[in-house]
């Protein structure tokens, strides 16, 4: 239906376009008055700080572009220029470098909130899976940055994964060569990396936009969980929530700030100032620490083929996670069982980092491969079990029952007038 | 209005009278949909194969002479490294002697080396798991339990013959295509 908007806004200009365009009142719909859940704890900060991260990376990104060299001979020398003559050059590249781990660890903890509160079943299925989307389209963007400085483990990173692909049966060294543009990584490799690297975060955005669609269709969940009943189950977005996600980001700056400043290449390997060199591994590859447990994954199965196929199937699985777990109940905090087998998958993720991080000898593989099999159990056997065998504690009735029944603080203590929690708000 | 809806009539007549005739329509623009966006989407990926200058660059000598019995070089073909050794007696014997049922990716040692030139080994210096370039070629590097070569990476080892002995590696040291051009000399690629 074609037709002008009629908008409600005062000023002028902002009318004027409005009527035309209605931006404004699309604006003021999903990040002003949008209910929101009123229960909120700071989890639910995480994806606005994955958004922040992702307009760091670009901003930065876009002007280091400016001075970096994408060819195999000038490539190291380039960014060591950034690094000293180019005016703040450092600062940017600190920022990006360190802007990638912010950025992982914030999605690493916005996917633990949507597990332990179950944001990924009905109806927000899509939602999660758009969500792990971008967590794959992080992973391959950010192993691509990786190569560009061109140091021995940018080299030797970007040999190893590529060569991953050469596990598949008969096409593979095809493939491999494929994506070399060559018989080895060189410099059609360097450059086609930096042309991906440089387009995907524009993906990421798109299908960022469509997990917030998706978002703003479902509703967001709520650590309790439970379905939004009635307005007074809600507040609007702002000035609540722009609130509570401003300390947040506070928070975030201070810790990335940190990082950025004090300890730069805390994160990163000492290795990686070397200049590339064909001809010699270094003693000790090891990726990102981001992407450590998959790597430890990899290196559990003594089978090539089967570490591969093991490796992607750990973030695969998780797009069949909202049919693999048969609870009808999302919160955490009414599944005690589950609570502690979330927690078990914690760790069995960090295990695997760490040993993703250390040689593949003695107890590092069987840590690696009790870990691994943890995993796998975890999310395709117990969670479709678990959904029958569990006894959920009770539900409460909405949102706002246990908040507005608690006892003002001070004073009072006898339970509300009736009328406090009985009569809905007459509200959008 | 009257109009469409007897070229609306039309169609439902012609679809109803002849089911076949529509579908094989649609088969054949969908047909020539898909071998059109095929011709178009192919240079794009085949623009990311190997370019011709990058196959070009694929053959060169290799002087042999400086290289002394037990000693292993390490030369660059088609920007990977290709291991030459001069191995010693013991090692081919070594690498003879071993029963092909005892490993992983059976090849006998006669089929990896030219006949007459048993002491010269020529192998590609990456290691078939992931692309390592493996340690053994000065004496100081480790050689693994069976005297060839040891990968750093995830602890494959290769025997005197450049076979896998133990793994991740699936398969054994890949083998470039190369002739002798003379005694002492030899031409890769």
């Amino acid at each position: 239906m074609a037709g002008l908007h009629k908008s409600e806004f005062e000023n002028q200009v902002v009318n004027w376009i409005d009527t035309r365009m209605p931006i404004f009142t699309m604006m003021q719909k999903e990040y002003g008055s949008f209910p929101t859940p009123k229960n909120f704890n700071y989890f639910w900060n995480f994806g606005a700080l994955a958004m922040i991260s992702l307009a760091i990376m670009i901003a930065t990104g876009i002007f280091l572009a400016m001075n970096y060299t994408a060819h195999t001979s000038l490539a190291f020398d380039s960014v060591e220029r950034i690094m000293r003559d180019v005016n703040y050059g450092w600062l940017l590249r600190y920022i990006h470098a360190n802007g990638a781990s912010m950025f992982f660890i914030v999605v690493y903890i916005h996917i633990f909130r949507a597990l332990y509160y179950g944001s990924y079943k009905a109806p927000r299925e899509l939602l999660f899976m758009l969500g792990v989307v971008i967590l794959l389209l992080m992973m391959a963007t950010a192993f691509m940055g990786y190569v560009l400085p061109w140091g021995q483990m940018s080299y030797w990173g970007a040999t190893v994964i590529t060569n991953l692909f050469s596990a598949i049966p008969f096409v593979g060294e095809g493939i491999v060569t494929w994506l070399w543009g060559g018989f080895s990584v060189d410099n059609p490799t360097l450059n086609r990396f930096y042309s991906l690297h440089y387009l995907m975060p524009f993906m990421i955005t798109g299908v960022v936009f469509l997990h917030i669609v998706a978002l703003h269709i479902t509703g967001s969940n709520n650590p309790l969980g439970i379905d939004v009943k009635t307005p007074q189950d809600t507040l609007p977005f702002h000035p609540y929530y722009t609130a509570k996600d401003s300390i947040g980001i506070c928070v975030y700056l201070l810790v990335f700030a940190g990082l950025v400043f004090f300890a730069p290449n805390f994160l990163n390997h000492p290795d990686n100032y070397i200049p590339a060199n064909p001809l010699v591994t270094p003693a000790h590859i090891v990726p990102e620490w981001y992407f450590l447990p998959y790597y430890a994954i990899l290196r559990s199965v003594p089978d090539k083929l089967g570490g591969v196929i093991l490796m992607f199937s750990s973030i695969a699985v998780l797009f069949v996670l909202p049919w693999l777990d048969t609870s009808p109940v999302r919160s955490s905090r009414f599944r005690p069982i589950y609570k502690q087998l979330i927690l078990l998958l914690v760790v069995s993720f960090l295990v695997l980092g760490y040993v993703g991080g250390q040689p593949p000898e003695g107890i590092y593989v069987v840590l690696g491969r009790v870990a691994t099999a943890y995993w796998f159990l975890h999310f395709l056997v117990l969670l479709p079990i678990l959904g029958k065998l569990e006894k959920p504690l009770p539900l409460p009735e909405s949102i706002a029952r246990p908040v507005v029944r608690r006892p003002p603080p001070g004073g009072g203590g006898g339970p509300l007038p009736q009328g406090a929690t009985a009569k809905p708000m007459e509200k959008s | 209005m009257s109009d469409t809806a007897t070229v609306r009539q039309a169609i439902t007549t012609v679809g109803a009278a002849d089911p076949s005739k529509r579908d094989f329509l649609k088969l054949l623009t969908g047909s020539a949909v898909v071998i059109g966006v095929g011709a178009i989407v192919w240079p794009f990926i085949d623009s990311m194969s190997p370019a011709k200058d990058v196959l070009a660059l694929s053959s060169i000598e290799v002087d042999l002479a400086p290289v002394q019995e037990g000693q292993a070089i390490t030369v660059v073909w088609r920007g990977k490294p290709v291991f030459v050794r001069n191995r010693t007696a013991d090692e081919i014997k070594t690498a003879e002697g071993v029963a092909l049922n005892q490993l992983i990716d059976p090849q006998s040692d006669a089929d990896r080396v030219k006949a007459g030139k048993e002491k010269w080994l020529v192998v590609i210096g990456i290691c078939t798991h992931l692309g390592c370039v493996p340690l053994g070629n000065k004496v100081s590097d480790p050689r693994g339990d069976f005297g060839g070569w040891f990968c750093p990476c995830h602890g494959s080892q290769y025997d005197t013959s450049g076979r896998v002995r133990h793994g991740p590696a699936p398969s054994n040291l890949g083998l470039p295509p190369y002739a002798f051009a003379g005694d002492t000399k030899i031409k890769i690629g």
